[in-house]
């Protein structure tokens, strides 16, 4: 027994009003689907059923988009941009107040810490409105080109690891533009989305200008394929960003996507190893390791490569797993069965290929998608582990010699989205975010998000970036470009 | 001076050439070695610290770290102003926390100027309570090294348990690394059985790299504990700063096989913020740290608001200000 054992501390679900059944928010409002079946939600770290959600059809999305199109050419279109920021000041400010309810319903559904969700995606949700509420008006100065234009109705399909805040990053910038939404959330984290359906209304938005749809691929595909849909964004894997830019291709729907990654952080022997360790835990536990920019890579020279190993692994015994609820948990539920027969697989992978698996031998709860904090070391860039997102809490740690060969081994990959890098050098640190094709390199620290700044890959982390003008760039269309 | 603490004082020397791995001690191997230890990034660091503030301590956890606070307290007055009367005020309080409640666990220390500690030392009697010393020229460490001396031997020899010394911090800031290690050796040698704390003053050494680099100098020169602040400098104590002194003690330890105390002094008056800095040891140097032999606070009125979160437990209210004795 540890001598300063910490009590259990659970934030308390009663400010979540769950319902036994959730509609689809079409024009306004909650209206049940045209014949599909519903599907059952599940908190991953107890598979308690939550609520049923219904499986929007064709016929569904249909209506959605049609509801959106009404709202674009009736209101939302040529409503001048001071009176949308409005709106959408007004969606931030209830996010804040009831910043509570979004953070435990988050945690509920997704699995992910309360600590997280309080304060991490519900304020940086908050923050996304706030910020594109201030561009609404201001558009012809974000120096997008002359005279900018929204599209008109956008898709957008957005995964399950930050529910609510891939919301947040898809609808403030294309309502902020002057575009209406038609939106599907992952199959495993609707009710943050219908819980935003609810505070569209609390805000008054006009009906049709953010429609949410629950469902499955079937449904991201009938918006995807949905002649009416001017623009898509999406969040999520390679290979469904692949299927999307084929059914789009040779159509005039432009696409934002934001794919998968493999990034490298990477630790050179004069950084601030105590630091360094905490940005490598940050890097690739937060959230479960299920962040597309995760560190999953870690790239260590090799004078230090020992020493930061030994400290990696002390840290990592403090990691608190369990209740996503208990606010003291650092590392929660993994989302869904099937993410954790993949991150099984991965990792069975890695160990017959011939690299050490460790984890951290800490208790796991009995009912719910669970696993360990793991470290495979003696990795080689020929494993799978060094080659695929495994997309969980799983590091593959790698080393190198000289800065030539960590940027070679950083940039061998088809994946392109984030790196780190941690030296005490600061002309290092420019030379290597010059050679690192990632579209986002953080120096000394990870995992750092903020609406004003431009997200985004290369190669097959997707195209297209998302916050910042640059992200604004992507809802609109100029006098140049048509 | 006994042979045995020269002999002490030699054999720091000594274990100091062995880890540097010197034949001579020298301003110039002391500075390579100091300065060759790891940066610390201070965006980091801070953002570390934030994040153990954030853990929750709640029921059984915070009774048992309220106790354990109130038992690492460095009842403290250091103040122009002491009387004996004030002082022997101190002592009874740190004898009777809290009269309403005999269970109350005592303080591990009151700590005073050089001229209370015989008052300190008669007051106390053999409760178990230390009586604590500043000393050198508390807090400037203006003066000369015999008047430091001195100033040390005199407390030790009016029955202070405990002496903490200031380290001089224009020799440390202008690089004179091997006169602040020969300060801290020599006092520690006038200290006899005495521990010895000693205090950076982090606040006038500013950043986390110097306060990493005068941790393991402190140590190294044979100190039983690092002490943050004389609670005279703004800023005192912060929840970084002692998280550094925490990692260098940790891996002070890794190193040499012995454990030195960490106290954080100046500014920690809310039992929040106690238990903030109670979890950086427990997630920092770790559990063998949670005792007053190896962590205290340097505090005052820190533990009244301890008694009255006690308080607050045991009974299920809140009390008040006029619960608690002001000494």
């Amino acid at each position: 027994m540890a001598k300063f054992e910490y009590a259990p501390a659970p934030e308390s679900r009663a400010i979540v009003d769950l319902q036994p059944s959730y509609g689809l928010f079409i024009g306004g409002e909650f209206v049940p689907g045209q014949g599909g079946a519903g599907f059952k939600t599940v908190s991953p770290a107890t598979e308690e059923v939550l609520a049923e959600v219904t499986d929007a059809t064709a016929a569904d999305v249909d209506a959605a988009v049609a509801a959106a199109r009404a709202a674009y050419e009736q209101v939302w279109g040529r409503m001048p941009g001071g009176d949308r920021g409005k709106y959408l000041f007004r969606i931030a400010r209830i996010l804040q107040e009831r910043a509570r309810e979004f953070a435990v319903l988050e945690s509920l559904d997704n699995g992910k810490p309360i600590r997280e969700s309080r304060d991490v995606d519900v304020p940086l949700a908050a923050a996304h409105f706030f910020y594109h509420a201030g561009w609404a008006d201001k558009l012809q100065y974000a120096s997008l080109g002359p005279d900018p234009r929204p599209h008109g109705v956008v898709g957008q399909v957005i995964p399950w690891n930050f529910p609510l805040l891939m919301l947040a990053w898809k609808i403030a910038p294309a309502l902020a533009t002057g575009n209406t939404v038609v939106l599907k959330p992952a199959e495993t984290t609707p009710l943050t989305a219908l819980l935003f359906a609810q505070v569209c209304q609390q805000a008054d938005l006009p009906p049709g200008v953010v429609n949410i749809v629950t469902g499955a691929g079937a449904t991201g595909q009938a918006i995807v394929d949905h002649p009416g849909v001017d623009k898509l964004a999406f969040t999520g894997s390679t290979a469904v960003g692949k299927m999307i830019a084929r059914s789009i291709a040779g159509t005039r729907k432009h696409a934002t996507l934001e794919l998968g990654g493999k990034a490298a952080n990477i630790v050179f022997d004069d950084a601030p190893i105590d630091q360094a360790v905490e940005g490598i835990v940050n890097g690739i536990f937060f959230n479960q390791g299920h962040v597309c920019c995760a560190g999953s890579r870690l790239l260590v020279q090799e004078s230090v490569a020992e020493e930061v190993e030994k400290r990696l692994k002390r840290r990592l015994a403090t990691l608190r797993v369990g209740d996503p609820l208990d606010k003291n948990t650092d590392v929660g539920a993994i989302n869904s069965r099937a993410q954790l027969e993949r991150i099984t697989a991965l990792t069975a992978a890695g160990e017959a290929e011939g690299a050490q698996r460790w984890d951290t031998g800490c208790e796991l709860p009995a009912k719910g998608f669970w696993f360990r904090p793991t470290v495979f070391t003696g990795v080689s860039q020929t494993h799978r582990i060094a080659q695929e997102e495994i997309f969980g809490p799983v590091l593959s740690v790698l080393t190198f010699r000289t800065p030539q060969e960590a940027v070679a081994k950083a940039n061998n990959t088809p994946y392109g989205l984030s790196a780190g890098v941690w030296t005490e050098k600061g002309s290092r640190i420019l030379w290597m975010a010059d050679q690192l094709r990632a579209g986002v390199v953080w120096a000394n620290t990870f995992n750092k998000f903020d609406p004003t700044s431009p997200f985004g890959g290369y190669k097959e982390s997707g195209y297209g970036r998302e916050g910042g003008r640059h992200g604004l760039a992507a809802y609109v269309t100029t006098g140049e470009s048509q | 001076m006994t042979t045995s603490t020269t002999a002490a004082a030699a054999d720091v020397s000594a274990r100091a050439r062995d880890l540097l791995g010197v034949s001579r001690l020298s301003n110039a191997a002391l500075s390579s070695w100091l300065h060759g230890l790891p940066g610390v990034d201070q965006v980091g660091c801070e953002a570390r610290a934030a994040a153990l503030g954030t853990r929750s301590i709640k029921t059984s956890a915070k009774a048992w770290a309220i106790d354990a606070a109130i038992s690492m307290i460095d009842l403290t007055t250091l103040e122009g102003a002491d009387t004996v009367g004030k002082v022997r005020s101190l002592c009874a309080k740190a004898l009777v926390p809290d009269p309403s409640e005999p269970a109350t666990p005592r303080p591990a220390a009151v700590c005073v100027y050089g001229d209370m500690v015989a008052t300190a030392r008669e007051a106390l009697g053999s409760s178990g309570i230390h009586v604590a010393a500043v000393a050198t020229a508390f807090p400037s460490g203006r003066a000369m090294m015999d008047v430091k001396l001195a100033d040390t031997a005199d407390a030790v020899a009016a029955g202070a348990d405990e002496i903490d010394m200031v380290i001089d911090r224009g020799a440390f800031l202008s690089g004179r690394y091997l006169q602040v290690f020969e300060e801290i050796a020599r006092v520690k040698e006038a200290c006899g059985s005495a521990h010895l704390k000693v205090i950076m003053e982090t606040g006038e050494l500013v950043t986390y790299d110097n306060v990493r680099r005068a941790s393991w100098l402190s140590m190294l020169a044979g100190a039983d504990f690092i002490k943050t602040s004389t609670g005279k400098v703004a800023p005192a104590a912060t929840l970084p700063v002692t998280l550094i002194m925490l990692e260098a003690v940790r891996d002070w330890r890794d190193l040499t096989g012995e454990m030195v105390g960490v106290k954080p002094a100046g500014g920690i008056r809310t039992s929040k913020d106690a238990l903030k800095y109670l979890v950086t040891v427990n997630e920092t140097a770790g559990e063998d740290w949670l005792t007053p032999e190896w962590f205290r606070f340097g505090a005052s009125s820190l533990l009244n608001d301890l008694l009255l979160q006690r308080q607050k437990l045991r009974t299920g209210a809140y009390s008040g200000p006029d619960y608690v004795t002001i000494d």
